[in-house]
C-alpha cells in the first residue's frame, strides 16, 4: 500500500528580527579565501520595495558554482573537484539603504542538464519582513556571450530579461550592481522553483 | 538521467495548493508594497536548484542548542523542549542539516535594537539556536517558551508566541524559513501571518504538540514539532525480480 505523501511545511516571514541569529557573521559575505580559483567579483546588491524605497531590513543568499562551474554538492557529478579555497554561499542582510555586498568570483558555467552550459549566475533568495516566503532570483552578468544561449534566460519574457543582468559599476572596478525590484515597472524577474 | 530532467521539469513537485501563503495577502500590511505583481516564471530544476549548501557555515558551539545555558545566569520564563524530525514529503528523514532558531524572550522582547517592545531584555537570553539534525533527521533544543508581542500591523495587533526556524534541506528547492507556533494559542485566528495560509490543515502544521513523553520531571515541559521539507517525485513502486 503506498503511503500517504506528507506536505512540505508553509512557509512564513522572516520577519524584522532575525539578525542576531542569522546574520551576526559577517564573514559570509565573501565566499572567498586568497587563493581561490578565478575572476573577482564584487556584487551589489540593492533592495527595492514597490515605491522604490530601500528595504533596511532584508536578507539575502546566495548560492553559486566555482570558477570551473562546479557545486560543492554530491548532486554534481562532474569530474573536478570543488575549489577548497572556494564557498558557494553567502548570507548577507540588507542595510539602511537596502545594500549589502558579496565578494566572490565569477561562476563558472554549470552544466544545463540536456548536454548544454548554463550562462555564468548566482542563485538568489530574497527574505524580508513583508515577504511570507521565499523569493528566488538569478544574477547573470553583463556583457556575457553566453546570455544569448541561456535556457533559463529563454524561459523569461525578452523585455524582462534585463531585470536578471548585473551591470558593470561604472567607477568601481570588479564590482558588479543588481537592483532588485520587488514591485513596478522594473519589477525583477522571479522563478516559482 | 531521468527524462523528466530531460525535459526540463521540475525533479521536486511544487508545493500542493494551499499548502503556502500568498504574496499579497493585504491583511499583513507589509506586503503590499514588498509582494511581486507580475507572475513568478516556472524554473525547471537543473544543477543549480538541486544543489544547494549542505554543511553548517558556523561551526557549531557545545550550547548552541540550549538557549537557556548561553550567559553567565539562567534565563527568566518557563523551559521548554523543543524537539522533532526533519523529513522529507515521503516521510525519510534529512540528516546532518542544520537547522536555526531565532525568538523573543519570556516578556515578548527580541534582543535586537529594532525592537522599541516596552517589555525587558533578560541579560540571560539571546534567543539565537542553531544545531544539526542527526543521522534520523532528529534535532533538539531547550529554549524558554517565547512571550506574545504587540506589532503595528493594525489596532491592538498581537503575534502568537512563536519561534522561527530556518532549514536548509539537501538542495536549493528545498530552503525554507517558517514560525513554530504553540497548541491553543487565543491569538493565533487574529494574526495575519499565520492565517495567510489558506489551507486550515496545512497551517495547523506550524503548531506543535504538546507531547508529555518529552517533559522532564521538575524541569521542562516538551514540545514536538517535526519538519517536513518538499521532496523529490514520488518514485513509483518497483516490484520485485
Amino acid at each position: 500500500m503506498k503511503p500517504e505523501r506528507l506536505c512540505g511545511l508553509p512557509a512564513q516571514t522572516i520577519g524584522p528580527f532575525y539578525h542576531f541569529a542569522l546574520t551576526s557573521n559577517a564573514a559570509l559575505g565573501c565566499l572567498t579565501r586568497p587563493d581561490a580559483k578565478g575572476e573577482r567579483m564584487r556584487v551589489r546588491f540593492r533592495l527595492l520595495d514597490g515605491d522604490d524605497v530601500p528595504v533596511p531590513d532584508g536578507m539575502l543568499e546566495i548560492w553559486q558554482a566555482d570558477a570551473a562551474g562546479k557545486y560543492d554538492h554530491p548532486a554534481d557529478t562532474q569530474e573536478q573537484a570543488p575549489d577548497p579555497a572556494f564557498c558557494g554561499f553567502g548570507r548577507l542582510a540588507t542595510d539602511a539603504e537596502g545594500c549589502c555586498t558579496f565578494d566572490t568570483v565569477r561562476p563558472g558555467r554549470a552544466p544545463d542538464g540536456r548536454g548544454g552550459c548554463q550562462a555564468s549566475h548566482l542563485n538568489v533568495s530574497v527574505f524580508a519582513r513583508g515577504l511570507l516566503g521565499r523569493l528566488c532570483t538569478r544574477v547573470y552578468f553583463e556583457g556575457d556571450a553566453a546570455l544569448a544561449e541561456d535556457p533559463v534566460l529563454r524561459l523569461v519574457p525578452e523585455e524582462r530579461r534585463g531585470t536578471l543582468i548585473a551591470r558593470r559599476d561604472a567607477a568601481q572596478t570588479g564590482q558588479w550592481n543588481f537592483d532588485i525590484h520587488l514591485q513596478g515597472e522594473q519589477e525583477t524577474v522571479f522563478f516559482e522553483i | 538521467m531521468s527524462e523528466r530532467k530531460e525535459q526540463g521539469l521540475k525533479e521536486y513537485p511544487l508545493p500542493e495548493a494551499g499548502s503556502q501563503p500568498p504574496f499579497l495577502y493585504p491583511a499583513y500590511t507589509s506586503t503590499v508594497r514588498r509582494a511581486p505583481q507580475k507572475p513568478l516564471i516556472q524554473l525547471p530544476h537543473t544543477l543549480s536548484e538541486l544543489t544547494g549548501p549542505l554543511y553548517g557555515h558556523n561551526p557549531i558551539g557545545e550550547t548552541d542548542n540550549d538557549l537557556t545555558r548561553q550567559h553567565a545566569g539562567e534565563p527568566l520564563g518557563e523551559r521548554i523542549i523543543v524537539t522533532g524530525r526533519v523529513l522529507d514529503e515521503d516521510g525519510r528523514p534529512i540528516p546532518h542539516t542544520l537547522v536555526e532558531l531565532w525568538q523573543c524572550n519570556a516578556a515578548g522582547r527580541y534582543f535586537h535594537n529594532v525592537d522599541d517592545h516596552r517589555a525587558p531584555l533578560d541579560p540571560n537570553f539571546t534567543g539565537a539556536g542553531r544545531t544539526m539534525t542527526d543521522e534520523n533527521g532528529a534535532y533538539r533544543f531547550v529554549t524558554i517558551k517565547p512571550g506574545a508581542y504587540p506589532w503595528r500591523n493594525h489596532a491592538n495587533a498581537w503575534r502568537p508566541a512563536h519561534i522561527h526556524f530556518s532549514l536548509f534541506g539537501p538542495c536549493f528547492v528545498t530552503r525554507l524559513i517558517t514560525q513554530m507556533y504553540f497548541p491553543n494559542d487565543p491569538l493565533m485566528p487574529f494574526d495575519p501571518i499565520s492565517q495567510s495560509i489558506p489551507d486550515e490543515r496545512a497551517r495547523q502544521r506550524l503548531v506543535s504538540r504538546f507531547d508529555l513523553s518529552l517533559t522532564e520531571p521538575e524541569w521542562a515541559l516538551g514540545y514536538r514539532f517535526d519538519m517536513v521539507l518538499r521532496g523529490r517525485e514520488a518514485t513509483p513502486f518497483e516490484g520485485r525480480e
